[in-house]
């Protein structure tokens, strides 16, 4: 995973509450067996509707999303965040996350940004005030600030130190083994086996 | 005082450090063709190994196709159970792929091989993991840098959830079934109303239900925002599970039992946050919109918008405030999917199809939800009766539900689905989807339009879906 401390790039809005994951990659995309490549279908059928406003010049080649509550509802598909990643986003900021969105973007390297309604609502307004202005999403400090506006986050710090460092979670979690093969011989027999 | 989810989840933590999330011990995996294939190249990439194949169950659903067999399926789903089935030999995880007996979707195959089991914790790159809770078990729906964590090490790092308790009181009126409780409650709480929380089913309505209708709610958990969601075993868990082929045996059966009831939550153990509904409330649900949430009871009319989402959803479906929901006419109707696809919905749509046929402008089709579901009904003679009305009688798998394999709505098409998610495309790009409970489905099917089941003409049953009577 590509560590992550402080990033300024295009900051682009979607102004819609409970986007699914069927819409940021509908299933026909799903059937590939890579991590990558996903990009190109992002929000597939809405940009096939014409005038999506990611696709506006002045957002092409932005990096950061803010959006409305609840973002990344639905299923568990990781080729969401890979999606967005993909298609060069490194950070998503809305006033909340799907936990399963929230915890797959963690583990794929892309930023969800948690900050008020408010401050969600006035960096919607800035940026359609004045499209293409860059944010700084700055993940050591928890702030995020673009032009006058400036707003602190709060983020899990185990996930934190993992996205600033680009840690393997499998790799730490296999220097637990001793505490997993503890555990594993105190549990059981009649515990089921798949064969 | 403890919750019956935290009392799980305390006896899976293999490792507790200030400051982490808790490492867990996962006690079954279960792997589809489409979340998996990543993690298993990059365990691969890595030089690592399934660490318990024997707690890990494979199979195909998502893109099967369900008629004509494999060869029927497209080159990239081809390609992506050929990886799953090399996955499987390579790392010794059993698979029931396409053709086997024990194939089918995986929530619907992992009840009915009784690995699902009470007090487990269970994990699948599949956000109707939560299914599984309807046994007591704590269940929930993971990506595929997790399934990679889970293959590699057996665990799972996860922060501990809020406790959230829903409680449903009283007998549930007729013609309304486990569907139209889940439906009831997500109108209730929002399509965000459970984020961050395990929600724990109680109350007697609940009770009464069936495990099949017990997992029909549990599977709409997620729909609600939350996670997990899960329902106290009982008699009814235990009755259901005895027998199956990997549930405990002999002595085996008594310890596990004993652990079982020991799982319950403390009486007064604090939630928080409760939401109590009244069964005599409740109705036969239809939504009306792209989002769960927007439900009405089919006696009821499209809703003015009450927000610009709202505005968008009702655009999307072609749908004017002011309708009744019952004027509202349908071109497909879809009895299948995780949700409502088990013996006991099958048998609910029979039961109001006899003797009908499915309306001529109306194509409709039955996709069982497992193998061993179409093997039962067929004993049945139930896939006599949907066919001899005009239904199509598929094999098992996802199918339309999510649209990944040939079954999908054309642009415009709506459809009456006893699926989980009416999302913009869900069902095929441009598609209209009507979330309902099986019985209404059926009766949508005959009428060719929306219905309501109570007074739909010649329907013989007593409509009790998933009170285990029926």
């Amino acid at each position: 995973m590509e560590p992550f401390t402080r990033f300024t790039g295009v900051l682009a809005p979607l102004d819609r509450a409970n986007v699914d994951t069927d819409q940021i990659i509908p299933k026909q995309f799903l059937k590939r067996i890579e991590r990558s490549g996903y990009g190109p279908f992002l929000f597939y059928d809405w940009r096939r509707q014409g005038d999506f406003i990611l696709d506006r010049p002045a957002y092409r080649g932005a990096s950061v999303l803010v959006t409305g509550e609840n973002f990344g509802c639905g299923s568990s598909r990781e080729h969401a965040p890979w999606s967005l990643l993909d298609a060069g986003f490194r950070a998503v900021i809305a006033p909340s996350f799907a936990d399963i969105f929230k915890s797959n973007s963690f583990r794929c390297g892309l930023l969800p940004v948690e900050l008020p309604e408010a401050a969600v609502r006035a960096l919607i307004g800035l940026t359609l005030q004045e499209p293409g202005m860059e944010i700084t999403v700055d993940l050591e400090r928890q702030r995020v600030a673009a032009g006058d506006f400036e707003a602190s986050f709060i983020i899990d710090p185990f996930f934190r130190e993992c996205l600033l460092n680009g840690w393997d979670e499998v790799a730490l979690t296999l220097r637990q083994e001793p505490a997993i093969a503890r555990y594993e011989a105190g549990r059981p027999a009649w515990l089921p086996l798949t064969h | 005082m403890t919750t019956m989810a935290q009392k799980i989840w305390d006896r899976h933590v293999v490792a507790a450090h200030e400051g982490e999330p808790d490492l867990l011990y996962v006690d079954l995996h279960l792997v589809h063709e489409v979340t998996s294939p990543q993690a298993f190249e990059s365990l691969r990439l890595s030089g690592r190994k399934v660490r318990r194949p024997d707690l890990t169950v494979a199979t195909m659903d998502h893109d099967v196709p369900t008629r004509g067999g494999r060869a029927a399926a497209d080159e990239i789903a081809e390609r992506q159970m050929s990886a799953l089935e090399e996955n499987c030999r390579r790392e010794g995880v059993p698979l029931y792929g396409m053709g086997s007996t024990r194939q089918g979707i995986v929530h619907v195959i992992g009840p009915e091989l009784g690995l699902t089991q009470p007090g487990l914790l269970i994990v699948c790159g599949d956000s109707h993991t939560s299914t599984h809770g309807a046994f007591g078990a704590l269940a929930f729906g993971i990506g595929t840098s997790e399934v990679e964590h889970v293959l590699a090490t057996q665990c799972l790092r996860q922060r501990r959830p809020k406790d959230m308790a829903v409680t449903v009181e009283g007998e549930l009126p007729l013609g309304v079934t486990a569907k139209d409780v889940a439906l009831g409650i997500i109108s209730r709480i929002g399509v965000d109303g459970g984020r961050g929380h395990v929600i724990e089913y109680r109350g007697s309505t609940i009770r009464a239900l069936s495990m099949e209708g017990r997992m029909t709610v549990c599977n709409m958990t997620i729909e609600g925002g939350a996670r997990a969601g899960m329902v106290a075993p009982d008699e009814t868990t235990f009755r259901y599970l005895k027998g199956r082929p990997q549930a405990p045996k002999a002595d085996a059966w008594e310890t596990a039992v004993g652990s079982w009831r020991s799982l319950l939550s403390d009486p007064g153990a604090a939630y928080d946050y409760e939401v109590r509904l009244d069964a005599s409330e409740l109705q036969p649900y239809v939504t009306w919109g792209t989002n769960p949430g927007q439900a009405v009871p089919v006696t009821g009319r499209v809703p003015s918008p009450a927000n610009e989402s709202d505005e968008r959803a009702l655009r999307y479906m072609a749908l004017e405030p002011g309708t009744a929901m019952e004027a509202i006419t349908i071109d497909r109707v879809f009895i299948g999917s995780c949700t409502n696809a088990r013996l006991e919905d099958l048998r609910l749509a029979a039961s109001v199809i006899r003797g009908h046929n499915v309306h001529p402008k109306v194509r409709a089709m039955v996709v069982p939800g497992s193998a061993s579901v179409k093997q039962q009904a067929e004993a049945e003679g139930l896939d006599a009766v949907f066919r001899q009305a005009g239904f199509e009688w598929r094999d098992a798998g996802c199918s339309m539900c999510l649209g990944m394999n040939p079954d999908i709505l054309g642009p415009g098409e709506r459809c009456a689905s006893t699926s989980n998610r009416n999302f913009e495309g869900r069902q095929g790009s441009g598609g209209r989807t009507h979330l309902v409970s099986p019985p209404m489905a059926a009766a949508a099917a005959i009428a060719g339009h929306l219905v309501d089941v109570r007074g739909f003409s010649g329907s013989p049953s007593p409509l009790r879906g998933g009170s285990g009577r029926g």
